[in-house]
This record gives structure tokens, C-alpha cells and sequence, in this order.
């Protein structure tokens, strides 16, 4: 009766040879779940904390600040900037800058002072519901807070304080609203910077771009003839994602569809560009996989996607601003959540495209240098 | 060692010096040749060597760390971009699109090479005319055997008409008859006045050469026709002739003939033994005493060297030098 198990022992011997030859695949393998359980671990933060918010303080006398100060000492609101009018108000919203806009009437003051009611409009973008639910809970609280302190001090005054939120933006906070637009960013870079990647590193493998750097091809060529199909098929996808958004998922678009499609186009530039970059450092398709999903993982935790930037511990946040996911989500959820124009994101897609273009050039620069020297 | 003289423009390629240093490692140290227009020229020399190395300095792929050299005319210091419109290159393992159709890679590097519409036409015609491509024209690349593969390869890499074209190992890994096929292929192009830079391992390939050059360590140990490198000195020493001694028992005769004063050094080649041995060296005795043990020898004959005998005694040599300047 033969041994089943003859070989255990070589095979076994074997296999630890390789594994020690090959110290990146197993540092990459335990790498990765140790980051992610950090950036989990720290990430997630489910009291939402340091909220962007826009205040317009009409009123500006003593009471008014007062209330502002408490605000900013709840620890929820940070106050980014004071607006003079509600245009500024909503824009800095639509625009994604702040999630929370607070507007004080004019007449706050002098109403407090009549012992009459005085109401605070609390605008709140409705897109994240956490965030939105955290919003509304503090801001009512605050309110009560503030009613109860002067019904002490006077007996005979109504419910002063009378804070009035209103959501903005996905009114009945529906997830798919909120999560869809910032996967259409995750999802685009499956089909940009993975194929590029794999699509130059095969033919490293194969050993055809050694042969193509013998003829007359020059680097930038190669890499914009290779990046250009994969732009349409980019491009393409997010057609197709953007269409199952809107008619499957039944995520109404508030802005307008072109304006998503031509913003996307520096995004979709960035991860060709990423693509590359990878390519030109990777010898073999199992690099390029491990590269590239080390460029995933920052997409799906730090740009926003799953976890607000705003509460993210300060590294983490400083992060979210090398993630080009970061920007296109902003450019998604406003397009489709709030409606936002061109003026209000204008400066992602700049972002973006100086992005692509400092990692094209980047990758170009390392194809002419490295790929031919070895 | 040929050094070049005259006008380094009128070779096919002209190498003055070359040294191309990795950190610490010369790979390639002080090589100078000349090619012809119109050779053969064979490339020879151990794996590591530094053939592939001088390819690449003299495609332009890797700049030179000293020296100078000139391909068709044209300074690859200055002129890389030059240098690559007018040679053809075909590397080592079969580099061409494994997915794409036998006219699909023609049409690629037709492309490549921005050939205008007519052109192209008539040369990728010609190329599969020459080539006997024909019936193969829709097949994915990947199912072609390893001789139409590399029949291919040679096709792309010459389809913009260049007269140089540098062949690295183009028969690794192929059949005999295909291999055969390939060189009848090679004369008749040469016949066209096409100059072939080839690196080989295959002694019978380099026999076919026109001009042959061996490196060792990055050095060039031996440059000329075949005929005049097996008239060399460190190959024939004054005093010496080479036998070929033919039996059944080559292990066994080996053995023994090793210890016959009178033989300098012996080799196995298939059922016989080349030796090296002094001039004036009894044959009937060397028969007379390999019997007296036991062999049957089946005859005794001189031999001219062969390139193999070349090779392997300037590679023992210079193992020997290279050993003692170590020490």
C-alpha cells in the first residue's frame, strides 16, 4: 500500500523556499489587513464629529454669538467660514465645503430681548444620513438647551431658542442615494488602472516592449496609444454605471448628466495615469495586482466613501487630499445629490487633471530611464 | 585582434573601445570590432557574457560608459533615434503579439515604422513571398511551431527594408529543419546585401558565419574568418597536431588517454576523442597500448579544429588567466 502522503515533506521544504524568495508577496499579504484594520480601527468614528459648517449671521449682537459659540463648543460643528447672504450660504453646500449651513435672522436679538420666540434656520446636507441625523439631534438639542436657560431665568418666556433644521438634498435619506455616486469612483478605477496596468506589464512579460524600444516608438507614444483605448472604455463604464444608478437604483440625478460625464474625464485620466505608474514599477501581472490594490484601498477608505473626511483623524485627512478618489466623489455626490455647476467644482476637476498629468509624466520619465535599462 | 582602421561610416557597424560598467561590474570591457557590409557576423560567448549587453549599446537601448561606436554610418552616442529607423532587431524569446494574427503583427510593425499605405503593402507581400507566410496569414501568432514563429519574427523585424538587422539566439529552442530553413534564409538575404549581427551557441551556425567574434567575461578573446581563428596559436601551439581517435569505449578511452604522456588534452565528441597532442606523437603505439587494455579502436585519423576546439581552448586559456590575475 503506498503512502498517501509521500512528498509531504519535499513539497513542504519546497514551498518555504518560496515564500522566503519572495519576501513582497508575503509583505504585501500581511501588509494589507493590518492597514485596513487601522484604517478601520481609527476611521471609523460613528460620533460624528467636526462638521463643515457655513454660518450667515445676519443678527451679529451679543446673543447671536452666544449661540454660536455653543454650537462650536458641541464639539459636532466647525465653523469653516461666515457667510454675509444666503446665495453664499447655499453655495458653500452645493459646493460640498460645508454640510451644515446656520442662519441666524436678523431680528434674533431683538426678539429675545421682547421675550418672543426667535427661530435659527439650520440647513443640512441630507446626504450623508449620519452625519444629517447628528446634525439635527445636536442642533434641536442646542435649541432646547438654550430655551431652557432663559425659561429659568424668566418664568414667563415662551420656547425661545426654536431651532428649525431642514434637510437639503436626499430628504428621505435613502442610502443607495448616498452610497451609489461615491462607488461609481471605486468601481471606475476596476476597468482604468487595473487594465492599463496589467495591459503594459504583459507585455513586459512577454518580453514585446523590449522589442518595441528597438524601434522607433518613443515613450510618450507608447503610453498615450495605450492609454487611449482604455480611456473609451473607461469612459464607457461609467456610462454604464451612471445609467444602472439612475434607472435600476432609481437615484434621481439632480445636476446635469453631462456636466458628470465631461468632469469625469479627468478622473478617469488620474487612474489611466495611476495605472501606468504601476505598470512601470511592476516585472509581473501578481505585482501589478498587489500595486494596484494598494491604490484601491485608499480610494474605498479615505476619500469619503464610507467614512465623512471631515472625521477622520488629521494624518488620515491629510491623506484624503493625494486620494484623487476624494475629489471625483465630491463630483459625483454633487452633481447627482445637489445639483452642483460647474462653478462649484471646478477645482476638482482641476485637481484631478494636474494630478494625472504630474503621474503620466512621472511614468513616461520612468519607461525612457528604467524599462530600458534592464 | 582586427582594430578598426579605416572610416568607421563605410562599416556596417564600427566599435571602438566600448565599456559599459553596472555599479561595480564591467560588463563589458574595451570591445572594438568592425562588421562589414554584408557579413555574416557571428556573435559567440557563454551565457553572461555581455552579448546581449553590446546588442543592446549598439541598439541605443543602453548608453555607453566609454568608447565609441557607429551603426550604418551613424554615432549611437548621438544619433540613437537614427540608428533605430535603420536596423532590424530580434530578440531573444519570441517577442511578438501572441494574440494577434500573422498579419496583424506585420501590419503592427508596418505601423510602427509609419511605412506609407503602398509601401507596406508590397513589403509585407514580399516579406510573406520570402517568408512563406502565405498560409499562415489569419493564424493567431500563439498556435504558429517555434520555426514560424521565429520566421515571423524575422519578417517584423525587417519590414522596414533595414540592411542591419541584429538576430540574438534567433534559433534557441527550435528544430533542426526549421533551424536549417531559417540560415537558408539568412544566406539568401545576406546574398541581398543584408548585414546579420547573430549571437549563437550552435558551433554549426557559427561555421556558417562569414566572421566570427568570441567574448568571455567582456572581453573579446577572439575576432576573424573561421578558417584564420582555427589557425591561431592558442589553438594549434607550434609543435602540436590534433587526432581523432575512433571506438566504442570513448569513457573508458578517455580515461586512459589521459594518462598517455605525449597527449596534451582529449575530449569526448560523440563516438570519438579529439586530442591535442605533440607533434611527432606515435599513433600506431597510442593503437598498440589503448588495445593492450581492452579497447577496440576502430581508427586513429588527424583532424583539423574544429570552432568548437577554438572555443573551448581560448575559454580554458583565459579561465586560466583570469584565475591567476585573481590570485
Amino acid at each position: 500500500m503506498p503512502n498517501p502522503f509521500r512528498g509531504f515533506g519535499a513539497v513542504f521544504y519546497k514551498e518555504v523556499l518560496h515564500v522566503r524568495r519572495d519576501p513582497g508577496t508575503l509583505f504585501f499579504s500581511l501588509l494589507i489587513p493590518l492597514l485596513q484594520m487601522t484604517v478601520l480601527g481609527f476611521g471609523i468614528d460613528t460620533n460624528v464629529r467636526q462638521v463643515n459648517t457655513v454660518v450667515y449671521n445676519a443678527d451679529g449682537r451679543q446673543e447671536s454669538r452666544e449661540l454660536i459659540d455653543r454650537l462650536k463648543n458641541s464639539d459636532t460643528f466647525h465653523v469653516i467660514r461666515y457667510v454675509e447672504n444666503d446665495h453664499d450660504l447655499n453655495d458653500m453646500i452645493i459646493s460640498g465645503k460645508a454640510r451644515v449651513g446656520i442662519k441666524i435672522p436678523v431680528d434674533y436679538s431683538d426678539r429675545l430681548i421682547h421675550q418672543m420666540s426667535a427661530q435659527v434656520l439650520v440647513l443640512i446636507d441630507g446626504s450623508d444620513s449620519s452625519v444629517a441625523g447628528q446634525a439635527i439631534n445636536v442642533t434641536t438639542s442646542i435649541g432646547l438647551d438654550e430655551s431652557l436657560r432663559r425659561s429659568v431665568a424668566d418664568q414667563t418666556a415662551p420656547r425661545a431658542v426654536d431651532m428649525r433644521p431642514k434637510l437639503l438634498f436626499n430628504p428621505d435619506s435613502r442610502s443607495p442615494n448616498f452610497f451609489l455616486p461615491g462607488l461609481t469612483a471605486i468601481l471606475l478605477l476596476n476597468v482604468t488602472t487595473f487594465l492599463t496596468a496589467f495591459a503594459i506589464v504583459r507585455e513586459k512579460e512577454r518580453g514585446t516592449l523590449e522589442q518595441l524600444f528597438v524601434t522607433p516608438v518613443r515613450p510618450f507614444g507608447l503610453l498615450l496609444g495605450k492609454l487611449l483605448p482604455y480611456f473609451a472604455i473607461g469612459f464607457f463604464e461609467l456610462c454604464n454605471i451612471v445609467f444602472f444608478m439612475r434607472f435600476v437604483f432609481r437615484v434621481p440625478i439632480h445636476g446635469s448628466v453631462l456636466l458628470l460625464a465631461f468632469l469625469s474625464l479627468p478622473y478617469i485620466f488620474v487612474s489611466l495615469s495611476l495605472g501606468m505608474l504601476i505598470s512601470s514599477k511592476a516585472a509581473t501581472q501578481g505585482q501589478a495586482m498587489q500595486l494596484a490594490f494598494l491604490t484601491i484601498l485608499p480610494s474605498i477608505f479615505f476619500s469619503g466613501y464610507i467614512f465623512p473626511r471631515e472625521t477622520m483623524p488629521l494624518g488620515f485627512y491629510i491623506v484624503s487630499y493625494f486620494v484623487p478618489a476624494s475629489y471625483f466623489i465630491n463630483i459625483t455626490r454633487g452633481i447627482i445629490l445637489r445639483g452642483a455647476g460647474f462653478q462649484h467644482l471646478w477645482i476638482d476637476a482641476l485637481a484631478l487633471f494636474a494630478m494625472g498629468t504630474f503621474l503620466l509624466v512621472i511614468a513616461a520619465r520612468r519607461f525612457s530611464n528604467k524599462i530600458i535599462m534592464t | 585582434m582586427a582594430t578598426p582602421s579605416s572610416n568607421p561610416a563605410d562599416a556596417a557597424i564600427s566599435a571602438e573601445h566600448l565599456v559599459r560598467r553596472f555599479g561595480a561590474v564591467t560588463a563589458v570591457n574595451d570591445i572594438s570590432f568592425r562588421v562589414e557590409k554584408g557579413e555574416i557576423f557571428g556573435f559567440l560567448g557563454p551565457n553572461g557574457s555581455g552579448k546581449t549587453t553590446i546588442i543592446k549599446m549598439l541598439t541605443g537601448l543602453l548608453p555607453l560608459s566609454e568608447g565609441d561606436a557607429w551603426v550604418q554610418g551613424l554615432n549611437v552616442r548621438t544619433d540613437a533615434e537614427a540608428v533605430r529607423e535603420r536596423i532590424g532587431y530580434m530578440s531573444q524569446k519570441f517577442s511578438l503579439y501572441d494574440d494577434l494574427t500573422v498579419l496583424e503583427n506585420l501590419t503592427f510593425y508596418g505601423r510602427i515604422y509609419s511605412l506609407p499605405a503602398e509601401r507596406m503593402r508590397r513589403r509585407i507581400d514580399e516579406i510573406i513571398q520570402l517568408n512563406g507566410l502565405e498560409p499562415y496569414l489569419k493564424r493567431l501568432a500563439a498556435q504558429l511551431s517555434g520555426g514560424w514563429k521565429q520566421r515571423l519574427a524575422l519578417g517584423c523585424a525587417m519590414l522596414h527594408e533595414p540592411k542591419l538587422l541584429f538576430l540574438d539566439e534567433p534559433t534557441a529552442g527550435i528544430d533542426p529543419v526549421a533551424r536549417r530553413q531559417l540560415w537558408d534564409l539568412l544566406f539568401e538575404l545576406s546574398g541581398q546585401g543584408i548585414t546579420f549581427f547573430v549571437t549563437t551557441h550552435y558551433m554549426d551556425e557559427a561555421e556558417r558565419c562569414s566572421h566570427v567574434a568570441y567574448i568571455y567575461y567582456g572581453k573579446m578573446i577572439a575576432d576573424g574568418t573561421p578558417a584564420e581563428l582555427k589557425q591561431l596559436p592558442d589553438v594549434q601551439p607550434a609543435g602540436t597536431e590534433r587526432i581523432e581517435i575512433i571506438t566504442p569505449e570513448v569513457t573508458r578511452a578517455l580515461r586512459l588517454a589521459r594518462h598517455i604522456p605525449g597527449i596534451r588534452s582529449a575530449t569526448i565528441f560523440g563516438e570519438s576523442i579529439h586530442a591535442l597532442v605533440e607533434d611527432h606523437f606515435n599513433l600506431v603505439d597510442l593503437r598498440a597500448q589503448l588495445q593492450k587494455d581492452g579497447i577496440t579502436v576502430t581508427d586513429i585519423r588527424p583532424l583539423t579544429a574544429s570552432l568548437e576546439d577554438v572555443f573551448v581552448e581560448l575559454t580554458y586559456k583565459h579561465q586560466a588567466l583570469l584565475e591567476a590575475s585573481r590570485a
